[in-house]
């Protein structure tokens, strides 16, 4: 029964770091880049989320709408001002222009909402359900967050099957140049990109906080990192393949918690997540790219 | 054009020499007259040891082509290394200075072992699923440093990893205990070792590159398939500059963590292994003497900026984003590649050019 318990704790948490790990895949493969500002816009919308319904009294769900709008026109601001001068040019300029902006909104929290932790309110007020004789015990946040990373996974799915600008990025991420010679716009489909990107960041910031409540300046970094191996783990720029590495991350870090060790917990993710990839180089479902010479 | 090449490779090695002795000289008898601040005096050690970690990463990242997100872990490897030694030492040599040498040689070969044996999986894999994986080992070294719980007493040294800790003998000394880090260590670093160790990393890496291996390292880098197709063992040129690079950032780990009286393993997470990426990459990648100056200045420049509370990171991470896009974006390049024309072109009107 406990290992039941621990498999849905798993999930959750894993959940999360799909939503999160969505956003890192998406911008990989089409912008190209190693975005390691995201970690920090997860946090940035949990603030706003925080703020809306502590301060201004808001109901819930307005705190979840203003942190996507927040997050969304803040990922925009980013693209725009310190990522889109610099396309075209080596990916590590970019990376290391992302790391500035990851330090500008670090501080800038600090200043804005002080270092000192928050507590956060979690978003979900149902009981939890009790199963087996109560042995095992769901809480309103799993479900919440496991229904909203399936609603996303939905979402994103038939957006970028189906829809124009979806099509779009695909074509974009596969061949810039061919898209751009079709017609397509690279630079705001890059935007768009940007944009749902934070968006997510947001719901997921909101819902890592209803998990773990300490909201501080650097909330975001650590489960950002995760997540970014959770994408690399299901093969960057795969959206699919983030769901998947997100999910078996959580269940990976919760098992080995549980079973194996609380401190190395950390050492036996990663050192999973580098036998993965030296099985399968580009990752759980990534696509291996044939060098032509 | 080939002898013009060598030349001038040999003339920016000298420069970079000449600028590190008469940055040294001049601090030393400024320290020596107690004419700095005793703020300033505290920087000179760490400097020291960004500037060896800047020119080890440099090596990997500009030279060679490999981003590596795991440095700090080497760092972190050889600090714990050279505590231990150094307290393993106390009683056998009581020269401060070669116990000093013997604990950063100590801390250099393990961070140096420890780079090959992460180098044989690691090296397989190229561009940013290397970054990743430098970064998972990065990372797991802290874990595992961070759980490490070294103690000495009458029967000898003892380690552990399990969260227990150890139980030492009456008298025992605990070195390293776990989260807490190392305690009570004696500080042995002295600016002079870091000024000598500096010029061994510059003395390395440069003939390094220089030499038949720098050119095939570079070989790899702009095109590693045309590099394999006239003979060049790949691996074997990547794996001999990542065992460098480790040796090279243990030895400036050892020296970094003996100038502390205690040191905690979360020093060497993933944020320092970018700030030392960041020094390279603005310093410019494959530039020895661009990531020495680097190193100095970005170190100086957030401690300079302490009056300013607060706002300091905020202009940092500003003043990097600015610097990147001045520097890389191809409008700001043109832009300034223009001005230099204008300037050049009233130069020319001027005077003849002895060029």
């Amino acid at each position: 029964m406990k290992i039941l318990q621990y498999l849905i704790n798993g999930i959750s948490i894993g959940s999360v770091y799909a939503i999160i790990a969505l956003g890192y895949t998406m911008v990989y493969g089409i912008a190209k880049m190693l975005n390691f500002a995201h970690g920090d816009v997860i946090m940035v919308g949990a603030y706003v989320s925080f703020c809306v319904t502590n301060y201004l009294g808001m109901p819930v769900i307005v705190s979840i709408l203003a942190s996507v709008v927040v997050c969304t026109v803040l990922g925009i601001t980013i693209e725009a001002l310190a990522y889109k001068p610099l396309r075209g040019t080596p990916s590590l300029a970019v990376l290391i222009t992302a790391i500035g902006v990851s330090y500008f909104l670090q501080n800038a929290a600090q200043l804005i909402w002080s270092s000192s932790p928050k507590n956060f309110t979690s978003i979900v007020t149902f009981d939890p359900i009790h199963l087996a004789d109560g042995r095992i015990v769901i809480t309103g946040e799993v479900i919440i967050t496991i229904l909203a990373s399936v609603v996303i996974m939905a979402g994103l799915t038939w957006f970028t099957s189906s829809t124009r600008i979806g099509k779009a990025m695909r074509a974009v991420s596969e061949d810039r140049d061919a898209a751009q010679l079709m017609g397509i716009n690279v630079n705001s489909t890059i935007s768009t990109t940007f944009a749902i990107g934070s968006a997510l960041a947001a719901i997921a910031g909101v819902l890592l906080c209803s998990t773990v409540p300490t909201l501080q300046p650097t909330t975001g970094s650590m489960p950002g990192i995760r997540a970014f191996t959770a994408a690399v783990f299901g093969g960057i720029g795969s959206i699919p393949g983030a769901m998947l590495g997100g999910i078996l991350l959580g269940i990976i870090e919760t098992f080995s918690k549980a079973y194996l060790s609380h401190q190395f917990s950390d050492a036996i993710v990663f050192s999973v997540l580098i036998i993965i990839l030296l099985v399968k180089p580009a990752g759980l479902l990534g696509k291996q790219v044939q060098e032509k010479v | 054009m080939k002898k013009l090449l060598t030349k001038k490779s040999t003339r920016m090695n000298l420069l970079t020499y000449l600028l590190v002795t008469v940055a040294f000289i001049v601090m030393q008898t400024l320290a020596s007259n107690d004419m700095l601040k005793s703020s300033t005096k505290g920087f000179l050690i760490p400097v020291c040891s960004y500037i060896v970690l800047a020119v080890s990463l440099n090596l990997l990242v500009g030279v060679c082509g490999e981003l590596s997100l795991g440095h700090a872990g080497f760092m972190g490897i050889g600090t714990f290394a050279g505590i231990i030694t150094a307290a393993l030492l106390a009683d056998v040599i009581p020269n401060g200075t070669v116990r000093l040498a013997a604990a950063m040689i100590v801390g250099g070969v393990i961070a140096g072992i420890m780079g090959f044996l992460i180098g044989i999986p690691v090296l397989r894999l190229r561009g940013d699923y290397l970054a990743i994986v430098t970064l998972a080992f990065g990372e797991i070294l802290k874990n595992v440093i961070s759980n490490l719980y070294v103690g000495m007493d009458s029967g000898g040294l003892h380690m552990t990893l399990s969260s227990g800790g150890l139980k030492l003998a009456e008298g025992g000394v605990m070195i390293v205990s776990g989260p807490r880090g190392a305690t009570g260590v004696t500080k042995l670093s002295t600016f002079a070792a870091g000024f000598v160790l500096i010029l061994f990393t510059l003395f390395v890496v440069q003939n390094l590159i220089n030499s038949k291996e720098g050119r095939a390292i570079r070989a790899v880098r702009d095109n590693r398939i045309a590099a394999e197709s006239v003979g060049i063992n790949v691996t074997a040129f990547r794996m001999k500059a990542f065992v460098v690079s480790a040796v090279l950032a243990g030895m400036a780990g050892a020296l970094f963590g003996l100038n502390y009286s205690s040191i905690t393993a979360s020093k060497f997470n993933f944020n320092t292994s970018i700030n030392i990426l960041v020094f390279v990459v603005l310093g410019g990648m494959g530039n020895i003497l661009g990531s020495v100056i680097s190193a100095t200045v970005l170190y100086i420049l957030p401690e300079a900026m302490r009056g300013l509370k607060d706002y300091r990171m905020i202009i940092y991470a500003v003043v990097l984003i600015l610097v990147m896009l001045f520097t890389w974006s191809p409008k700001m390049t043109a832009f300034s590649a223009r001005i230099k024309e204008k300037i050049t072109g009233l130069f020319r009107k001027g005077e003849v050019s002895h060029e």
